[in-house]
């Protein structure tokens, strides 16, 4: 659906090299990387408003990378939503429609539907200086989607709000892409990512260093800069089930992990820190809820001390201190005790 | 031990600084301190500087002989001559320098640094010798001259050249107010505006221009004001027809300082009705954008 072949822009101190990747047609496709590692800048490629200096972009086939912008059809919303403070919201809904055959009464009837839609109908009269951090996203949204783009690119729409707004776009964006809309995400933030995505690409130094489904890149990080980001080397994905009123998330292999969150059904991904996993040589009655017996399968130094996988049914990492690992005498092959609070495992809904 | 007292020595100085610092502090809200004092003082001098000359002239002058003078043909012509020359002046330029400075604001190119400095040209070189450059540039043997002359317009006292001498001097002001003005617009509302399929001509007037409309109206009526006062450069290329600085300045010459007063009395007035009355109608304008624009910016 949308396609880029080896997209190369240089500029003095910063640029992409040779960037490669495709989004199918119903997609959520997250970009993934730090801040200042290109994303925007793939986002503005695609919509023209920056001319790569090699290679090609293809959307449903056709090549547009010297389309002009106005004549793509692709919506961008920006990291600040970039609404026009000059115009009513409905104004701003409206821009786009200028130049297509319709009436008056028919624009404003569609300008109402999409701003319906995004829970912004009781807005239209107002000016932008008046809104919310969450109602301006919610309206640079609604101008772009009035134009039914056939990809829809949105550039960090979380970053600028506060946890229960994000929970609230979250939602709504899950609801656009659900009715169809093929969206590419960038962000800089693995949950949102995992949150989102049914595909993710990491972006480094404005190159994709890797790409797969979520469950791909997180379990199986090609290079040490993604295992490194994304940080985690204890993620599940799980399918929830509450028992006697406790939530618990079961691995694709049986293994129930209890977990503390507010949902209580659903599909999702766990994380757990290494360090927030404990170690003993036998069973022994700690607070955790978590407990498992399990054989170590390999013992590694790290920079932040010494990495202990153990094969409990899921492979589990642990991070623990090199006088832990001689107290306990661990080596490879040895049976040992894994133990983890409920409250060290982070849920992450689908 | 005696760690600790000079430990205790230190932190009774320091409070004693932080005391004397906020009672500091609290004196400035009360009142001057000797350097605000000082300067008030100066401040104050250089007030009196700008409005003496002026209310020392309104005084000379009785409102019975600016009536009088208001019911001269030739004063009221004047004053109309000299308002709607700069106005046309301003308007017919406008459409040139208002793009100009979007491209200042905008882009960067070679010798661009020569481009602002030849922008700011005429308000450092002496008017004079700008009406004796522009009556070069308009006559009949100049190039533009003969092209007026085809169409049978002389620009040597017309008032098309003093409408020429007036914008000459004074689109400076315009120019840098615009270019201030789209500066202030965010790129990526542009940007936004062209992924939203305007094209870039609907973009600068639907968003560029609109958002910098503030600085650029108040460049305009700058621009006008200062052509309406323009006396140099216009003597130069047209002393009839005669606008009210000329007019006022040839009553001065023939007939002294008693006649010169009326005239500028009146035509201080006018000028003065006609900016607060263009400024007000801005303000009533944009009003309703100011909020919009302080969160935006």
């Amino acid at each position: 659906m949308l396609e880029l072949r080896g997209v190369s822009k240089r500029f003095a101190d910063f640029g992409l090299t040779d960037v490669s990747f495709s989004v199918e047609q119903g997609d959520y496709y997250i970009l993934l990387g730090e801040s200042g590692a290109g994303k925007s800048m793939v986002l503005e490629t695609i919509a023209g408003l920056v001319a790569p200096d090699t290679g090609t972009i293809l959307l449903a086939g056709n090549d547009i990378t010297n389309e002009k912008i106005q004549n793509r059809k692709i919506g961008l919303v920006f990291q600040d939503h970039a609404v026009f403070p000059h115009l009513t919201v409905a104004e701003n809904i409206a821009y786009s429609l200028h130049g297509a055959k319709l009436s008056k009464v028919e624009k404003h009837e569609k300008v109402k539907a999409v701003a319906n839609e995004l829970g912004i109908g009781e807005l239209l009269a107002r000016k932008p200086g008046t809104l919310s951090g969450g109602e301006l996203q919610r309206v640079a949204l609604g101008r772009t989607l009035i134009q039914q783009p056939a990809i829809l690119l949105l550039d960090e729409p979380l970053s600028s709000l506060d946890t229960r707004l994000k929970g609230e776009l979250r939602r709504l964006l899950r609801s656009i892409h659900r009715r169809g809309q093929t969206i590419l995400h960038v962000t800089h933030d693995y949950e949102e990512a995992l949150s989102l995505g049914t595909r993710i690409a990491v972006i480094h130094r404005g190159t994709i260093i890797q790409s797969g489904t979520p469950s791909e890149v997180f379990l199986h990080p090609k290079s040490e800069f993604v295992a490194h980001f994304i940080g985690v080397k204890n993620f599940f994905s799980v399918k929830l089930a509450t028992k006697d009123q406790a939530v618990f998330a079961d691995t694709c292999n049986n293994i129930r992990i209890r977990v503390v969150t507010d949902t209580t059904a659903g599909e999702g991904y766990i994380l757990i820190r290494g360090e927030d996993i404990l170690l003993s040589a036998a069973a022994v009655e700690t607070s955790a809820t978590n407990n498992f017996s399990g054989t170590v399968v390999e013992i590694v130094p790290n920079a932040g001390g010494i990495e202990v996988t153990i094969d409990a049914g899921i492979e589990l990492h642990a991070l623990i201190t090199r006088e832990s690992l001689e107290k306990l005498d661990l080596t490879a092959g040895k049976t040992c005790w894994v133990h983890f609070k409920a409250s060290a495992v982070r849920y992450i809904n689908k | 031990m005696k760690k600790i007292s000079r430990q205790s020595a230190v932190g009774s100085r320091q409070s004693a600084v932080t005391r004397h610092v906020s009672r500091k502090t609290c004196k400035l809200t009360q009142r001057f301190t000797s350097i605000q004092a000082t300067f008030l003082l100066l401040g104050s001098l250089v007030l009196l500087f700008i409005v003496a000359p002026l209310a020392g002239m309104f005084l000379n002058t009785t409102p019975a002989q600016v009536f009088e003078t208001a019911r001269e043909a030739e004063v009221r012509n004047s004053i109309w001559l000299t308002i709607y020359t700069s106005l046309a002046g301003t308007l017919v330029f406008s459409v040139t320098a208002i793009p100009l400075a979007y491209l200042l604001a905008r882009k960067r190119f070679p010798l661009k640094k020569l481009v602002t400095g030849i922008i700011d040209l005429p308000v450092v070189i002496p008017h004079s010798a700008a009406g004796i450059a522009l009556l070069g540039f308009v006559s009949r043997e100049s190039a533009l001259g003969k092209l007026g002359s085809a169409i049978g317009l002389d620009f040597v006292g017309h008032p098309a050249g003093i409408a020429i001498a007036m914008a000459f001097v004074s689109i400076p002001y315009l120019i840098n107010a615009a270019r201030d003005g789209f500066s202030g617009v965010p790129v990526r509302l542009e940007k936004a505006a062209l992924t939203l399929g305007a094209s870039p001509y609907r973009v600068f007037f639907t968003i560029s221009l609109p958002l910098a409309w503030r600085n650029i109206l108040s460049g305009l009526i700058l621009m006008f004001a200062r052509g309406m006062s323009e006396f140099g450069a216009v003597i130069v290329v047209a002393y009839h027809p005669m606008i009210t600085p000329v007019m006022i300045y040839e009553r001065f010459g023939a007939f002294g300082l008693k006649y010169a007063r009326p005239v500028s009395v009146l035509f201080i007035l006018i000028s003065l009705t006609l900016f607060v009355l263009l400024r007000w109608l801005g303000k009533e304008k944009d009003g309703e954008e100011g909020l919009s624009d302080k969160v935006t910016k």
